[in-house]
Formats: structure tokens, sequence, C-alpha cells
């Protein structure tokens, strides 16, 4: 009833997790089976170990919260050598965040991660605003998309996913200018650029001054931005931007996503994707929808 | 093993104009808890707190099932819980992070510096130490005396000296000017706002006495998931959340020594 198919990723539900907020997934095997989520997408990966930026890196905002972690990971060694042996067992789509400063690095990490027989997956993170180098700066500007991508299309040959940035103008045009150089999949909204300002301290709350901004308070603009490209391109969306429960996902099904990412909801309730996808099995039962792609892209 | 769960308020007791004591039933079988973990308290009710609210462990009981937590009131969140009424839910994810050692040889001599709402966890460590047959001495801190609560809650466990910075209480001074502070120790134990703890760390350093420090960064997720709460540490960045909040100094050099 709930299952999706994304290129050739097939999901048990669209219910996956968002990358950043759900660490390797082991540091949730406490609270939920991650068997039964759709899939999940681990931490974004970089070419070298990165320490990220300096504490202080988030602050609770208005429904929400702006973080400026800056990609702080163990590198994609670590992953295929240690990390990835102790999660390929599990029983759900294994996607690797894949980041990087530079084409070359972003291609390089895509090829390691190409050789995990249990990864069948990469969302290509060309929007974290939070580095100085890479990130958003190839997600904002159709032609440098274009080129990341199609370097990346030529040495990985799975199911590949590219993380939009809605710091632009227009989201589609990024969507159509990767999905015409060989994209599988867009998921979006990644976080919004924001900041906040300690008035007593009369300085930022965050040492990198900025951040992105997560949680309910983007749901809208993230609906917006999906059911935008949903009209522009004809490859599979994966929504994500503020989702907590079963009609927030909802939601993003009915402009245009195929699955979903749950985010920020973690932090407030570790158990929280099962929630969705029991509301989401509720719906369709009450609704007597056999199959929930009846409803993906209805508006 | 963690779990997510509605705890029952069983007492909820102002301590001071600044801090209310909360202790909570859990109705069934208690997860194991270490002195020095924490838990991440859901604030309902509150439009300005989405995030869970980090608090750590002031008391447990094992036998009896309950939780007791001395929450600052420093904002929204703790506002609300310091309303929150005998009786009323209270949803936790607990048992967080890494807690104090408390596997100590026979007759060590252990001293626990609290400062502000650090006083906190060094209640259930010092009953944890007091079953491992020592008694401590705690040495607490405030920059006045109404600062400094629950300060009796101690005194089955260990031997109390107070400092404060105006002299209403205690020693006058800071903590590690207090006279007790110098004496020798096999442990010192410390939480609290983190020039004292770094000064206590330096202090230990330089006298060779083994030293662990528990810290309190801004956090999301409280599980070692989202990396929002590191801190600097000789091996480089760390989750105060899950790496911590415990700290043993020997691999802590570059944070106490800036």
């Amino acid at each position: 009833m709930l299952s999706v198919k994304i290129h050739n990723l097939s999901l048990k539900n669209p219910v996956m997790t968002a990358s950043g907020t759900f660490g390797y997934g082991e540091e949730f095997a406490d609270f939920i089976d991650l068997n039964r989520l759709g899939g999940f997408i681990v931490k974004g990966t970089t070419g070298t170990p990165r320490e990220g930026n300096p504490y202080p890196r988030m602050v609770e905002t208005p429904s929400g919260m702006l973080n400026s972690v800056g990609l702080q990971n163990g590198g994609v060694e670590k992953f295929c050598t240690d990390v990835y042996h102790r999660i390929k067992h599990l029983d759900t789509n294994i996607v690797v965040n894949v980041s990087g400063s530079s084409i070359e690095e972003y291609c390089s990490v895509a090829e390691q991660i190409a050789a995990l027989e249990r990864v069948p997956a990469i969302e290509l993170n060309i929007s974290c605003p939070n580095v100085k180098c890479g990130g958003m700066s190839f997600g904002t500007d159709p032609q440098m998309a274009a080129q990341v991508v199609s370097a990346v299309r030529r040495v990985y040959p799975k199911t590949l996913i590219v993380k939009l940035s809605p710091n632009v103008t227009n989201i589609a045009e990024i969507a159509k200018a990767v999905e015409d150089v060989g994209a599988d999949s867009v998921s979006l909204i990644n976080t919004l650029l924001g900041m906040a300002v300690d008035v007593e301290r009369r300085r930022p709350r965050m040492h990198n001054v900025t951040g992105g901004l997560s949680g309910p308070a983007v749901k809208p603009v993230a609906v917006r931005m999906v059911w935008q490209v949903a009209h522009a391109v004809s490859i599979p969306v994966i929504g994500l931007g503020g989702i907590s429960s079963a009609e927030d996902a909802l939601e993003f099904l009915m402009v245009g996503a195929t699955a979903v990412q749950i985010g920020t909801a973690n932090f407030v309730d570790p158990a929280v994707t099962m929630k969705v996808v029991d509301g989401l099995e509720a719906y369709c039962k009450r609704h007597g929808i056999s199959d929930i792609n009846e409803i993906i892209g209805i508006i | 093993m963690k779990e997510i769960h509605d705890f029952t308020i069983l007492e909820c007791r102002q301590a001071g104009e600044h801090y209310v004591v909360l202790t909570l039933q859990h109705g069934g079988t208690m997860l194991p808890v270490v002195p020095g973990q924490f838990v991440e308290v859901q604030v309902e009710g509150c439009r300005e707190v989405m995030l869970r609210r980090p608090i750590s462990i002031h008391d447990a009981d094992p036998q009896r099932g309950t939780l007791t937590l001395l929450v600052q009131i420093v904002g929204h969140g703790t506002r609300r819980l310091a309303e929150m009424r005998v009786g009323e839910r209270l949803n936790l994810v607990y048992p967080l992070g890494k807690g104090f050692t408390t596997e100590m040889p026979p007759a060590s001599r252990a001293l626990l510096v609290g400062g502000g709402a650090g006083i906190a966890p060094l209640l259930y460590l010092s009953k944890a130490l007091g079953t491992k047959g020592l008694r401590p001495r705690v040495l607490l801190g405030g920059r006045t005396a109404e600062l400094i609560p629950v300060r009796e809650a101690f005194e089955p466990y260990a031997e109390v000296c107070v400092a404060t910075d105006d002299g209403s209480l205690g020693h006058k001074g800071l903590v590690v000017e207090h006279p007790a502070f110098g004496e020798p120790y096999d442990m010192i134990y410390t939480c609290g706002p983190t020039p004292m703890m770094k000064a206590v760390a330096r202090s230990a350093a330089q006298r060779g006495i083994r030293c662990e420090v528990s810290l309190e960064n801004l956090m999301a997720c409280g599980i070692g998931a989202c990396l929002c709460c590191v801190t600097d540490t000789d091996q480089g960045h760390r989750c105060v959340c899950k790496d911590g909040p415990v700290f043993d100094i020997s691999t802590m050099q570059k944070w106490y020594q800036c």
C-alpha cells in the first residue's frame, strides 16, 4: 500500500530521514526499528575528515532551529571501512549524502561509495549553506550545478539524487539543469540561510554568524518549492522541510513528492518516523486508498 | 539502552527563586542511570519551545523508579517546567551521555566542585560514591547564598563546603580559592560555569590529580546525531551529548588551557 519507487530504489514506504539529522542510523536504533524506514540518508560525507565549524553551532528559533555544523564527518575512507560495516545489514535503503569543496572531491567520494554493495544511491549535496568552499555555491547557479552533476554522473552508475538549495530565485531552473545532465532524482529543500542575534551580548548567536534554518517554520516554503519542481521535471522528487507528522508528509506527496525525508523532527521525537509511517497507513485506510501513488502529485 | 517514556510528576518543589526540584515516577521498570547522565525533556504547551531541554539527573532511585531533576529557571522552557503540577506527565528521552567514573580504590579522597546549576549531578554522584564506602567532600560555589540551592540535600552523603562571591555564605571568594580546594585529593569532579571548571581543571592538572569535568553545551538531539553540541578536545570536536557530558581532563588540555 505504501511502497514507492525512486528510480531504481524500491522503498517500503515514502518515509526517509534527512542527512545530518539521523547520524548513521545507529543513534536511533534504541527508539525505532530502522528496517521499517523507506530509507535513510547518512551524514554528509567528504573526501577527507572535517572538524566542522566552531561551537556554538545551533540556536532554537520560532518553530525551528538554525544550525551551522559545517559538514563535520570522519571522511569517506572511515565511512567505507568502519561505519558501513556496522550498518550494511539493515534491510532498508542506505543513501550516502556526498559533499565536497571541488568537483574532483565530489567525484572521488562518489566513486568510493559506488563500490559499496549495500548503498544503492547517493544524495549529492550541492546545497550546504555552512561551508566556505563548495557546498551551496554549486547549487545556486544552474551551470555550476550541471557541471558538478554531470561530472559525478560519469563516475557514478547507481541512483543519483541531487539535493537542492532553497536559497535561489528559481529552484525549478536548477532542478531542470541537473535533470538534463543525468540526475535520477532531486531532493529539496536543504536549509534556508538565516541568522539570529543575541541582543544582550550584542553579537550573532552562532560562531559562523549565519546558519541553515530547518523545522516547521520552513514547511510552507518547502511545499511550494516541491510543487514548483515537481511540475518542472519528470524525475522523481523527494520532499523535505519541516515534516513532523503524517499530515505534513501527505502535503508533500500531494504536491508531487514521491518520497519524503524527516529531519529536525527526529530531535524532538526520536520515534517520529514510525508515527509518520503508521499515520500514512491509517490515512490510506481511512480514505480507501490501496496504493499511495494514487495521491502523489494530485495538486 | 535508551528509551522515550512518559514519567508522572510526583513532586514539584521550588528551591529558592531560581530553581525547582522535580521528582518523576517511571511507573514501570526504569532503565539504569549513572551519575552524570542527563535526560532530554519535552516541554509541552509552550509555543516558544520546540526542542527538548537537556537536564542533568540530580538524583535517582532505581528501586522506586524515580528520577529527580534540579531545574534552573532560565528561559521559556524551564519556566514552563517550573509551573508543572503533581500528576502531570513529562516525556523524557533517557538516560543520555557518559557519566562520572565511580569505581575508585577504597579510601580515595574525592572532591566534588559545583557551581550554579552545575550542582545538580553532584548529589547522585555523592550517593554513588557513598555506596562504595567513600565520603566525598563537596565544594559548592555561587555569586550569593541564594544561588546555591539544595546544599542541605548533600549533608547525609558528603562534607559540604561553600564559597560565595559576596561572602553571604561560607568562604568569600571563588571555589578555587576555598582552603578545602587546595588539600590533596585522588579525584576531583566538577560541573558548573565553564570558567570555574577550567580553573578547577588547570589546578588539578598542575597538581597531578585525576579530574573529570561535566560540560553543558547548547544541544539539539541529545543522542549524537546532529553534532551541534561539540566541544574542543585533544582529539578534535566531540559531542557533549554522546561522548560526554563527562570528560576526563587528560583528553581536554586544548579545552582548559584556553
